[in-house]
């Protein structure tokens, strides 16, 4: 081959080389553009779905607090872990030392995990304490994070437990006031933008989507304190008398508000063992019972409101036994001749059968229908209880003579309270409440002032030196109220002979009342079983104290110059 | 032998120092110097980021670079006959060390390379990138030209001796570039068309035996992988899936430098070495893909004037072959990270991070500057 044709060919090939080349290049140019230019948004969008996710920002719970702005609950930051199932399964040494940090076994994180894989969220444990959340953070498994949640604290235990409830580890309301006031007191949780690692690790927070809404503060009625006395003595109470349970219930005369609500047995809502129906049940509007001798001042009220009758009208008890539609009303002896007052004093079944037997058919329920028995009190708690009261018109006449001591008839302790409530007020019914009254509603007469008056001073005489419920008595008040000893009800229908209920409902002080308290004590097993045995010393304990707290002046102070003379006398104060 | 006989042994001083100035002094070719050092300052910015703001791997490659550049400077001053006579040697220094390391070599991630020296450990795959295209132009060289079958056949034996070593590595990244450096050699040596023809076909038809017999498991995944990324995005898709990604979502100006997304939160892999021009293309778009191709482009374009103004066959094949092969280098990284050529783990040359292939790379460059500035002057 000559020179010359060798160096034509080379020319040939070297154009042959470098359009070949120019050719690549071009290739890698269309491919980049392509890439960049037409698939551009496609492939951001990809991007995005790997690194940028939407997370949710849990909001804080509203707090319960009671009348003073005291914490009931509160909900305090905690940290859960989760986990993306496929990143942590892949990295057995992370999962190791991640066992090891939440105090876990590996098996039982990966039965977790496994099966789940398809997931990007899975809890691993939920409501850490900060140490191991710290542990966590530091360690730096991937796909390992932590969240952000609240986890809910009742400072007072079971003090307020069964009437507070509890929530779930989700914030949401299970239980009581909680489950009440769920929609004022959750939060509404927000979102954010995260930008997030291979790892699954949060880098940094992009934008707010949402910001996380805390839930509002509920104010309750309740008065912390009150609560306290309450619990301990009703606890106090029901250990003594072995009973089964207990309820008792604080009122505000005037404005209807709920200072106290307590119940026996109560459990720990803080502890999830404790969380069971026996241990959570506000028996104070979930339980109905027959209210016994309770009832009585009521109907009396009822006597004295149709005018036939006057706190000066005489009944005559004798021989302690009372014929009425085929059956017999009995007393425990023969009381003789009463008059209005003594009825209530010896607490007298003939005595009340009596007077209500005189009146029209329909005027015992009226009242006890404008006293809102038979229907829920209307508070929206959880479980609450309508009772039962019949129409009168399905009454025969001993079933009218009955229902004036309390049988035939079935309500809850708050019911019973709010009655009471309603003859100290004068004879005017609040709506009883459970949050802070700042405006009190007008309320509704369901006596007149003069009736009511009448029976409260009665009701005085009751806890007075010769009444049933002298134990019943504070030091420095007038009290006025009522014990009540009911039969329990026998299963297979009829009444057992050695169950009872023992009841008190009463108010202080009686001069002028401001707190109404109602106590019911199920079931004491004891030496002693009658309402002013068991009942009635729970009263005075309780109101004793909430008097003080609540700064009412006493209206049964000695006499300055009777102090005086004690003074003089150079004795001791 | 007459073309052997028609070229006379330069005298490796140049005729007229004073006015081809001081770097030519020095035998360091002016515009590939600057080219070479545009592209590693580029490399160095690309590097920061990718190290994720860190000096750490900054500090570490420049370091590298300067030993690099060292042995560039060290290979442009050896005049290109020595180099021709120390061929033969070499070569067979380099394939016997080809054997050894399949007898004696340590095995790192998952091959067996490297050869532990004592006090160093080395890659003599890296050597036969230089001295196969040596070898074919050293051969070609002292035939006549163009090569009759039977030289054709001694080449290709050169040719394939080596590169089959190194894919039993397995190293299929640098069997490729050994490979297609020395067929370039061989090519530009003036391989008849009618050959040319005949090596593709048994090329086409050894294909099927070498993806049956030939290529790992793992090779043969990524070949398929790369038509069908997402049929396991996180398994042996995963490499070419996030970094289209990145590149993609760099758009025309891309997103600026330190801003991009998926090497930064760690979703692409070896983002610092074979997959920097992803972590390169997310920063700066189209326009900076373009920008870095077009710096390359003229690198590769010097190289190729360098070979054609080479007065002595062997000069003007090893500078061409080692320009083209440089492109092919350029092609291959380029091609597997926007996901048109399977992944082959080969990094982008001055960019990427890394020592070994570096320091081979600018050798070549080295040897390219040595056969430009010991021309000898007016002799044409």
């Amino acid at each position: 081959m000559s020179r010359s044709k060798h160096r034509i060919t080379s020319t040939w090939r070297r154009r042959l080389v470098l359009g070949l080349f120019t050719l690549s290049a071009l290739t890698l140019l269309a491919r980049a553009g392509y890439l960049q230019l037409i698939d551009r948004d496609f492939l951001q969008t990809q991007g995005e779905a790997r690194h940028i996710r939407s997370v949710q920002v849990s909001a804080n719970r509203g707090m319960l607090l009671d009348r003073n702005g005291e914490a009931l609950a509160v909900s305090a930051p905690v940290d859960s872990v989760w986990a993306e199932p496929m990143i942590l399964l892949a990295d057995p040494v992370g999962l190791a030392r991640l066992a090891g940090a939440l105090g876990a076994s590996v098996p039982e994180l990966e039965r977790r995990l496994r099966g789940r894989e398809d997931r990007q969220f899975v809890y691993l444990k939920r409501h850490v304490s900060p140490k191991v959340a710290y542990a966590v953070k530091l360690l730096g498994v991937p796909g390992v994070n932590l969240r952000r949640e609240y986890h809910r604290y009742y400072p007072t235990a079971e003090v307020a437990g069964q009437l507070l409830g509890y929530t779930n580890i989700d914030d949401e309301g299970q239980e009581g006031l909680e489950l009440a006031y769920d929609d004022w007191l959750r939060g509404r949780p927000g979102a954010k933008r995260v930008l997030r690692d291979r790892f699954g690790r949060t880098i940094k927070d992009v934008a707010s989507i949402r910001v996380p809404q805390p839930g509002r503060d509920v104010l309750l009625s309740i008065d912390r304190r009150i609560q306290y006395l309450a619990y301990r003595h009703l606890k106090a109470a029901v250990i003594q008398h072995k009973a089964r349970s207990a309820a008792a219930v604080v009122l505000d005369v005037r404005t209807g508000e709920i200072l106290a609500m307590v119940s026996q047995p109560a459990g720990n809502p803080n502890r999830g063992s404790d969380r069971r129906a026996a241990l959570q049940r506000n028996r104070v509007v979930t339980d109905v019972f027959e209210p016994g001798s309770t009832f009585k001042p009521l109907a009396v009220a009822a006597a004295l409101e149709s005018g036939r009758v006057t706190s000066q009208s005489q009944i005559d008890t004798s021989p302690g036994e009372l014929r009425v539609g085929g059956q017999t009303v009995r007393d425990v002896r023969d009381f003789g001749v009463l008059d209005v007052p003594g009825v209530l004093r010896k607490s007298s079944n003939v005595g009340v059968s009596k007077l209500v037997l005189a009146l029209p058919d329909d005027a015992l329920w009226s009242l006890y229908d404008r006293l809102g028995f038979g229907v829920s009190v209307g508070l929206g708690f959880p479980g609450e209880a309508p009772g039962h009261l019949s129409h009168y018109s399905e009454w025969n006449r001993f079933e009218r003579a009955t229902h004036a001591f309390g049988y035939g008839v079935s309500v809850s302790v708050l019911h019973l309270a709010r009655a009471y409530a309603a003859l100290a007020a004068d004879g005017v019914m609040y709506p009883v409440s459970l949050l802070r009254v700042e405006h009190p509603d007008p309320g509704k007469r369901v006596l007149s002032a003069g009736t009511a008056r009448a029976v409260r001073s009665m009701l005085e005489a009751v806890v007075g030196p010769d009444g049933t419920a002298q134990r019943a008595q504070v030091a420095a008040y007038r009290v006025a109220g009522k014990t009540g000893t009911s039969r329990k009800n026998a299963r297979g229908g009829g009444y057992e002979d050695d169950r009872f209920l023992a009841m008190f409902a009463g108010m202080a002080p009686a001069s002028n009342p401001r707190l109404v308290m109602a106590v019911m004590i199920d079931d004491p097993r004891g030496e002693e079983y009658y309402g002013g045995q068991v009942a009635a010393p729970v009263f005075s304990q309780v109101m004793s104290g909430a008097l003080r707290l609540m700064n009412v002046p006493p209206d049964d102070l000695p006499k300055t110059q009777d102090l005086l003379r004690v003074a003089g006398r150079g004795e001791a104060l | 032998m007459r073309a052997l006989a028609r070229e006379p042994l330069f005298d490796s001083v140049p005729a007229d120092t004073r006015r081809i100035g001081l770097l030519a002094h020095l035998h360091l070719d002016a515009p590939l110097l600057l080219g070479l050092l545009a592209a590693s300052c580029l490399g160095l910015i690309a590097l920061y980021s990718a190290g994720n703001g860190s000096m750490d791997l900054v500090e570490r490659q420049l370091i590298r670079l300067g030993v690099a550049f060292g042995v560039m400077a060290a290979m442009a001053q050896i005049p290109p006959d020595k180099l021709r006579l120390w061929t033969p040697p070499i070569f067979a220094a380099g394939v016997l060390l080809l054997v050894a390391v399949l007898l004696f070599g340590d095995v790192g991630k998952g091959a067996q390379r490297w050869l532990d020296l004592g006090f160093m450990r080395f890659q003599p795959s890296e050597i036969m990138k230089l001295s196969v295209p040596m070898m074919v132009a050293w051969y070609l060289s002292g035939r006549r030209l163009p090569p009759n079958v039977l030289h054709v056949l001694v080449t290709a034996v050169l040719i394939v001796a080596p590169t089959a070593l190194i894919l039993k590595q397995p190293d299929l990244g640098t069997a490729l570039l050994v490979a297609s450096s020395g067929g370039f050699a061989l090519f530009l040596g003036g391989l008849s068309w009618r050959l040319i023809l005949a090596g593709l076909v048994a090329v086409g038809m050894a294909a099927p035996a070498f993806w049956k017999w030939g290529m790992h498991d793992y090779q043969r995944q990524r070949v398929l992988t790369l038509l069908d990324p997402e049929s396991d995005p996180l398994g042996s898709g995963y490499h070419i899936i996030q970094s289209k990604i990145a590149i993609g979502s760099g758009g025309t100006y891309g997103k600026g430098w330190l801003n991009g997304t998926q090497a930064h939160l760690q979703f692409l892999p070896e983002s610092s070495t074979d997959f920097i021009f992803a972590v390169y293309a997310e920063e700066f778009g189209l326009f900076g893909g373009l920008a870095l191709l077009a710096l390359f482009g003229f690198i590769i374009a010097r190289g190729l004037i360098i070979a054609v103004g080479a007065q002595h066959t062997y000069g003007r094949l090893l500078a061409g072959s080692l320009s083209l092969t440089f492109f092919v280098y350029l092609f291959v990284n380029v091609g597997m990270v926007i996901g048109l050529l399977p992944v082959v783990g080969l990094p982008l040359p001055l960019i990427s991070y890394g020592g070994t292939s570096l320091v081979t790379v600018m050798a070549g460059f080295g040897v390219l500057m040595s056969i430009q500035t010991h021309r000898k002057l007016l002799s044409r």
